[in-house]
């Protein structure tokens, strides 16, 4: 089933492999280049999952986890980080603050889409 | 919607964060405690490092990760902001746009920029550790082979909340391997305090799978931290450890020569083995609950009969109930006690291999009838007697090549192994393709030791019971393996312990059977209930082949011989009804139940077949215990007593009688 996810990052060449890639796995894509505007575009509508880089202009991952969390459309809607180390402690606040999971940097194709059928089921 | 090559996207990118980071490291150089500039900074590395790896620009991403890691150490003031540091930055920035503008070209000097750079950064006290290497996958500690894993786990409050879905982490469980999913109920509040936002279920896996324990740990990768989490590797068998503890390495090679009283047989390891986890129980429990199950099934056959003379509808449900449910225990209760016996028999193997050495004698081994169930405790104490008469088969029984080949047989020997159930008892055979019993020698022999007078006369059978005698060997001389004198008297003694008894067959140059006729101690069969005349009678049920009906023409035996065509081939058959002496008039149409036994099949004329029934077996009196053609007796529902056909003897005697007349008088 096709799922809608939101992909924040301020990088427009990974919103376009994440856009590209979930695209072909049958997934419809929402982009926003930052935290902020990712909020918006996350509460605007409903989403199954986001994925979200942690270091942004603006709002910042981690920010951004925090507010969307507070959103009750954010109940049961994964997140899943964009972090380009293991930064334990990255993580670690990025988990308390209400992610689901992440990928490191740099992932292939597959990795991308085998983790988002692992927390949306599709 | 067409976009360009995301290649050309991140080149682009990439382009406008080396200015950003150019401008950034410029004004940085004229405030360095601006932490925004140095974060900013850090932060377009970061994403050219991260872009850059997953479009293929290696070279870039690895650069890129040291130029962060040593600004990762400005940024976290462990290095002051120079202009010294600012130059090398640069250079490093342009080394950088050198590599994305000309990826497949060399672009020399990058080590150079960045060994300037880690010794401007690195003049603190803290050198800095090198990024941890992904770890290595811990598949190559795994062993091939499925494991069995138990995983269970609970997940944190807030995990519905934030996203996970358990259903989906079952899922990917289920996706390793075949798989056994519990729900864990205990923690799940009354509904009134139940919050259906926090998963109050714990789950237990059991799960099989080839891939290593790291295939398990992934599916938690996201939850490990904050979860309850238990993952173990089941064993696969308790038994190789229990054999171990039991059975020393030394006494199970020398089991089979020196019969020590070892505390676990294989056979009881084997037990162990197909239970998975054992339990210890003491025997005579054991035997008070078949007791008790033997009374149950009586009692439970009664209430069947009066059931089924009842025309209470309620009664008649519980008594079929009843009747399900003490069959099902008996059956358990049995096969609790009941070992195959092939796990005794392969013990053999090795004292066949060492006997074939030490006499030099070729000997094929053979076996059958090792799904044959025994009681667990008759098997242990089989052990003993089974390699005596092994021993005196190959010592005594066999002869050496030269011999054989001179009598016209194969210079190999051949020893056989073998059990069968025989109606209500095991029949474990040895069997050799030897000489045979030298009857004159036998008695040469007895006379000698005084255990008969020298004018005795004895039938065939009665010689031969004398190698059970003690202090009888007819071995010319000793030897180590056998033909001490005991032995034949100790295996006699323990089979007479189990209530069995010991025949042997021999025919001079053909070889010797030693056929071990064990009853199965567990007192309970199913058995087939049948009238003669007026008194009723139970056949083993397990040694009933097929009932037919007698055909008319077959009433006489004006021939002499009295057969059955069973589809081609030739029943002899047994007129019950004579050989009991019934009284009263024969039916009409008599039945025919086919039994069989180890020596072959015979047909038992009976009056009327009236059903099966679990028959519990209780021992003949002393008085009675000379009739042969019964084995014990039972009760019936209705409280009368019905004898239990013993069908090995009824079959051994219409065969050996069948070459003469008038088999329907044997027995």
């Amino acid at each position: 089933m096709s799922k809608t996810i939101l992909t924040i990052d301020d990088s427009a060449s990974v919103r376009q492999m994440v856009s590209m890639t979930l695209s072909a796995a049958g997934h419809t894509i929402i982009e926003a280049g930052d935290g902020a505007e990712g909020y918006s575009k996350a509460i605007a509508q409903p989403v199954h999952a986001v994925l979200t880089d942690l270091n942004m202009p603006v709002m910042n991952g981690i920010e951004f986890i925090r507010k969307y969390r507070q959103h009750p459309a954010s109940k049961g809607v994964p997140i899943i980080l964009l972090t380009t180390e293991s930064d334990e402690d990255l993580k670690r606040q990025a988990k308390e603050a209400g992610a689901t999971g992440w990928i490191v940097k740099p992932f292939k194709q597959d990795q991308l889409v085998a983790v988002i059928k692992k927390v949306t089921g599709a | 919607m067409s976009r360009p090559d995301p290649t050309e996207t991140f080149r682009q990118e990439a382009r406008e964060l080396l200015e950003r980071l150019e401008a950034g490291l410029l004004d940085l150089e004229k405030t360095p405690e601006n932490g925004d500039l140095i974060n900013s900074a850090f932060r377009a590395l970061h994403t050219i490092k991260g872009s850059g790896a997953m479009f293929g620009f290696t070279e870039v991403a690895s650069f890129v990760h040291e130029f962060e890691t040593a600004f990762d150490r400005v940024r976290k003031g462990h290095s002051p902001v120079t202009s010294e540091l600012i130059a090398v930055a640069l250079d490093a920035k342009d080394h950088v746009h050198q590599l994305i503008e000309n990826p497949e070209g060399t672009t020399p000097g990058g080590d150079a920029i960045l060994d300037k750079l880690r010794t401007i950064v690195s003049t603190d006290r803290f050198p800095e550790a090198p990024l941890p290497k992904e770890q290595p996958a811990p598949a190559a500690a795994s062993s091939a082979g499925p494991k069995r894993w138990r995983v269970r786990f609970k997940l944190p409050a807030d995990s519905l909340v934030y996203g996970t879905n358990p259903l989906l982490l079952l899922d990917e469980i289920a996706a390793i391997g075949p798989c056994e999913i519990t729900g864990l109920t205990d923690a799940v509040p009354v509904l009134s305090e139940l919050d259906p936002e926090v998963p109050h279920m714990g789950w237990q896996v059991d799960l099989t799978a080839d891939d290593p324990r790291s295939a398990i740990d992934d599916v938690f990768l996201f939850l490990r931290d904050g979860m309850e989490l238990s993952v173990e590797e089941l064993a696969e068998e308790i038994a190789p450890i229990a054999e171990a503890a039991e059975v020393k390495p030394a006494e199970a090679e020398t089991a089979a020569k020196a019969a020590p009283e070892t505390k676990s047989t294989p056979a009881a390891a084997s037990t162990e083995k197909a239970a998975g986890a054992s339990l210890r129980v003491a025997a005579e429990r054991l035997d008070e609950l078949m007791d008790r199950v033997g009374e149950l099934v009586i009692a439970q056959a009664r209430l069947t009969q009066i059931a089924a003379s009842s025309s209470d509808g309620n009664l008649k449900t519980i008594a079929e109930e009843l009747e399900r449910l003490s069959s099902g225990l008996r059956d358990t209760t049995m096969g609790i006690r009941m070992v195959p016996i092939g796990t005794l028999f392969s013990r053999f193997r090795r004292l066949i291999h060492d006997l074939s050495r030490d006499l030099d004698k070729e000997i094929e081994f053979v076996t059958t009838g090792e799904d044959t169930e025994l009681d667990k405790t008759m098997i242990e104490k089989l052990a003993d007697p089974l390699v005596h008469l092994i021993r005196n088969s190959v010592d005594h029984g066999l002869e050496d090549a030269a011999t054989r080949v001179a009598a016209g047989k194969p210079a190999k020997g051949t020893v056989k192994l073998s059990a069968v159930y025989a109606g209500a008892e095991v029949a474990i055979s040895v069997t050799d393709d030897g000489a045979g019993l030298n009857g004159a020698r036998i008695r040469a022999k007895a006379e000698e030791a005084g255990l008969i007078a020298p004018d005795a006369k004895l039938s065939d059978q009665e010689l031969w019971q004398l190698i059970f005698a003690p202090g009888f060997s007819t071995a010319k001389e000793v030897t180590a393996l056998s033909g001490r004198g005991v032995g034949m008297d100790v295996v006699k003694r323990t089979i007479d312990g189990l209530r069995g008894a010991i025949d042997l067959s021999t025919k001079p140059g053909q070889g010797t059977t030693a056929t071990l006729r064990l009853p199965l101690t567990l007192a309970i069969i199913d058995g087939m209930l049948i009238r003669i005349g007026n008194g009723r009678y139970t056949i083993p049920l397990a040694a009933v082949e097929e009932c037919v009906e007698l055909p008319p023409d077959a009433g006489s035996s004006s021939r002499g011989r009295n057969f059955l065509d069973i589809r081609g081939s030739l029943v002899p058959f047994v007129r019950l009804r004579d050989v009991f002496g019934a009284k009263g008039e024969p039916d009409s149409h008599p039945k025919v139940v086919i039994v069989s036994s180890g020596e072959g099949r015979v047909g038992l004329v009976v009056d009327q077949i009236l059903g099966n029934f679990q028959t519990v077996i209780k021992q003949l009196s002393p008085l009675h215990a000379g009739l042969k053609s019964f084995s014990g007796a039972t009760i019936l529902g209705d409280g009368s007593v019905a004898l239990i056909l013993d069908t090995v003897h009824l079959v051994g005697s219409a065969h050996r009688d069948e070459p003469k007349s008038e088999i329907g008088r044997a027995a």
